[in-house]
């Protein structure tokens, strides 16, 4: 059985099949739509209850913040953003992979992508609903957060679009609704199949009411797979600008440690980066908790495991790179920056970030562990958690020595920040968890287009073998 | 076509919606588009649980015109984004921000561009829902008996009552030499 599971080698002749376990249209269709139609297991209680208790701590910290202001958090003089800015950016960096597997890898034509990017998709849209928090709580007097939006108001103000923090409200709220668009869009022939299966009327008309009348006809296939295609190219620039326009919040700024040109393609990457792994640690536990071994197979994870491997160097390479420039551009200023960030007093910081993002994939070089999950889980954390320190190690020590030797500050974080940062956990997991309780957690319309049988030019095995690619 | 799909017409009490037949597979269903295709029906369609690939070509549909819709949304949310923008920084609150001019164009580039995609997306999204005339929640060949298979495992061809070719024994024939493993004829309710 195990060897039967295992598609990472290719064969002679063809590709290796996607799908395994030798799955028909029917059988797939029963196998993804089975979570949302079994008594909810005791597994997922487990799962949803501490989420739910953790969302309750946001929502306790949040209040408190409102109450009082940002001063339980732990800024001081010269660290004027703290963990909410952190926070912020490790979300939506983590939501990066999630538009890179549904709209890169789908105009690359990969078709393993097809396994995970519902999920993928999901997951990118609750990281952003947590980073979209951030922003909007950390302004101090959230009554006028609207302030951020280019709207008339009694004061005839209007916001300065000179300002990279206005840029960051367009992107950020551009890639919220169209990849809300792109996944609903990818949705929709799946909630019919829902639809057509359910037995209870209150489902058939909840799904029934999401799947528009959806009646799989290829005069509707026609105009939505271009649909599909045209989000795919929209996408794909606007996830690269999202994350270079969050950096150019620090990369606009005046600030050694962020005045650097090497910002964007930098946080482009880590936030590639640290969304792969986020989705292996989900899909690690997905793929065991709903038995899809045949699904999300080895082969996926392996190519995951690839990835991460890749944009970790790539990250590794900008930590190098920004050494150098400091070096080489004979700024003090620049030196003093760098220096002390790898050995001033949160060189703690640094070390950890080294470690996790740099260090650590460098396993992925061998196949015995790309293709390990426990490995592949506990790397994803170690990952997770250094792409965190990243972002804590560029904002924070860039601020805390300030070009005043007397305002030299040391920034620690409250209780009020952890709670928050854990709060944002508790709403990410909830999301996750109603999505993997009422949703087909595989793209079933897509998987089916890999399957041997989609082509329509099928004569037997060699087709078997060529439909897998 | 790339034109919005009709409407179904008032048809007479009594009358059928059309037939639906069901295929095989999908190169069954392939073949059989052809054949209807071939046999000058125009008021047809098939279903298919995925996008079988070509079928668009083997039911002789012309391209989609959604490329038309994106590029026209998503040029007007560029142009609308600059002239805020412009409207904004030269009009209604004319600031020199480090002695910049008013119109510094280069730095109104990114919400241009933001406003560009979101509404190129908008537009694919709800043009593609346009020319695709959804929601439509009732159809008569939802209340065929075998059709729920069209989003599993069920390959189909809708032949619609008011197409000029159609005849209920004839079509049946075409689509049962088709390779129909299944006719059925659907009412109009």
């Amino acid at each position: 059985m195990a060897h039967q599971l295992d598609n990472t080698h290719e064969p002679v002749e063809g590709r290796a099949p996607l799908i395994l376990g030798g799955h028909d249209f029917k059988s797939l269709t029963g196998k993804v739509a089975e979570p949302l139609e079994r008594k909810t297991p005791l597994g997922w209680w487990l799962c949803f209850l501490p989420s739910v208790a953790m969302l309750s701590v946001l929502g306790i910290a949040v209040a408190w913040l409102f109450w009082e202001g940002v001063g339980i958090w732990g800024l001081n003089n010269p660290v004027g953003w703290g963990w909410a800015i952190v926070n912020f950016v490790f979300w939506v960096g983590i939501g990066h992979a999630g538009t890179l597997i549904s709209a890169i890898l789908f105009l690359f034509r990969q078709k393993w992508r097809t396994s995970i990017n519902r999920s993928a998709e999901a997951m990118t849209i609750f990281a952003v609903m947590c980073a979209l928090i951030f922003p909007g709580i950390h302004v101090g007097r959230v009554w006028v957060a609207y302030w951020m939006f280019p709207l008339p108001n009694q004061m005839a103000m209007w916001p300065n679009f000179r300002s990279p923090l206005i840029w960051d409200v367009f992107a950020v709220s551009t890639y919220a609704t169209v990849s809300l668009l792109f996944w609903y869009v990818g949705l929709i022939p799946d909630l019919a199949t829902i639809r057509d299966r359910a037995t209870s009327r209150l489902k058939k008309i909840i799904y029934g009411l999401f799947a528009l009348g959806w009646r799989a006809s290829t005069r509707h296939w026609q105009h939505y797979e271009r649909a599909y295609l045209i989000l795919a190219a929209l996408a794909t620039p606007l996830v690269l600008s999202v994350h270079s326009i969050v950096s150019m919040d620090f990369a606009a700024s005046q600030l050694p440690g962020w005045h650097t040109t090497i910002f964007p393609p930098y946080f482009v990457a880590g936030a590639i980066f640290s969304g792969f792994a986020m989705v292996v640690t989900l899909m690690v536990i997905c793929r065991k908790a709903f038995k899809m071994e045949a699904i999300l197979t080895l082969r996926h994870f392996e190519n995951m495991a690839k990835i991460i491997m890749v944009t970790g160097m790539m990250v590794g390479y900008a930590y190098a790179i920004e050494f150098f420039i400091a070096a080489y551009s004979g700024n003090p200023y620049e030196q003093f920056v760098f220096i002390n960030r790898a050995f001033g007093p949160y060189a703690w910081a640094y070390w950890i970030m080294v470690g996790c993002n740099v260090l650590s994939p460098q396993i992925f070089w061998f196949k015995r562990f790309r293709t390990n999950l426990k490995v592949l889980f506990v790397m994803s954390i170690f990952v997770n958690i250094g792409m965190w320190f990243e972002r804590f190690v560029i904002v924070v020590t860039s601020l805390h020595r300030d070009f005043l030797p007397s305002s030299w500050d040391y920034y620690s974080p409250t209780f009020w920040d952890v709670l928050t940062l854990i709060g944002s956990f508790g709403l990410f997991f909830t999301m996750f968890c109603l999505f993997a309780r009422f949703l087909p957690m595989v793209a079933m319309a897509e998987v089916k287009t890999v399957l041997p049988g989609a082509d329509p030019h099928g004569d037997g095995p060699k087709a078997v073998i060529q439909g897998a690619d | 076509m790339g034109l919005p799909l009709p409407m179904v017409p008032q048809l007479p009490e009594g009358k059928a919606f059309g037939l639906l037949a069901r295929f095989k597979d999908a190169p069954a269903i392939h073949a059989a588009c052809e054949k209807v295709r071939d046999a000058g029906y125009t008021k047809w369609d098939s279903h298919t649980p995925f996008p079988v690939h070509g079928l668009d070509r083997a039911m002789g549909l012309k391209a989609s015109r959604l490329p038309w819709i994106v590029l026209t949304t998503g040029l007007s949310g560029a142009a609308g984004g600059m002239l805020l923008q412009y409207w904004v920084s030269v009009h209604a609150y004319a600031l020199v921000i480090s002695g910049k001019p008013l119109f510094s164009w280069p730095a109104f580039v990114p919400v241009t561009f933001e406003l560009g995609v979101l509404f190129g997306a908008l537009g694919a999204v709800f043009g593609m829902f346009a020319l695709n005339r959804l929601p439509m929640l009732f159809h008569p060949l939802f209340s065929a008996n075998s059709f729920a298979a069209a989003t599993d495992d069920g390959f189909f061809i809708s032949i619609e009552s008011w197409d000029p070719k159609y005849d209920e024994t004839a079509t049946a024939a075409l689509l049962r030499e088709a390779g129909a493993i299944e006719v059925e004829v659907v009412n109009n309710e």
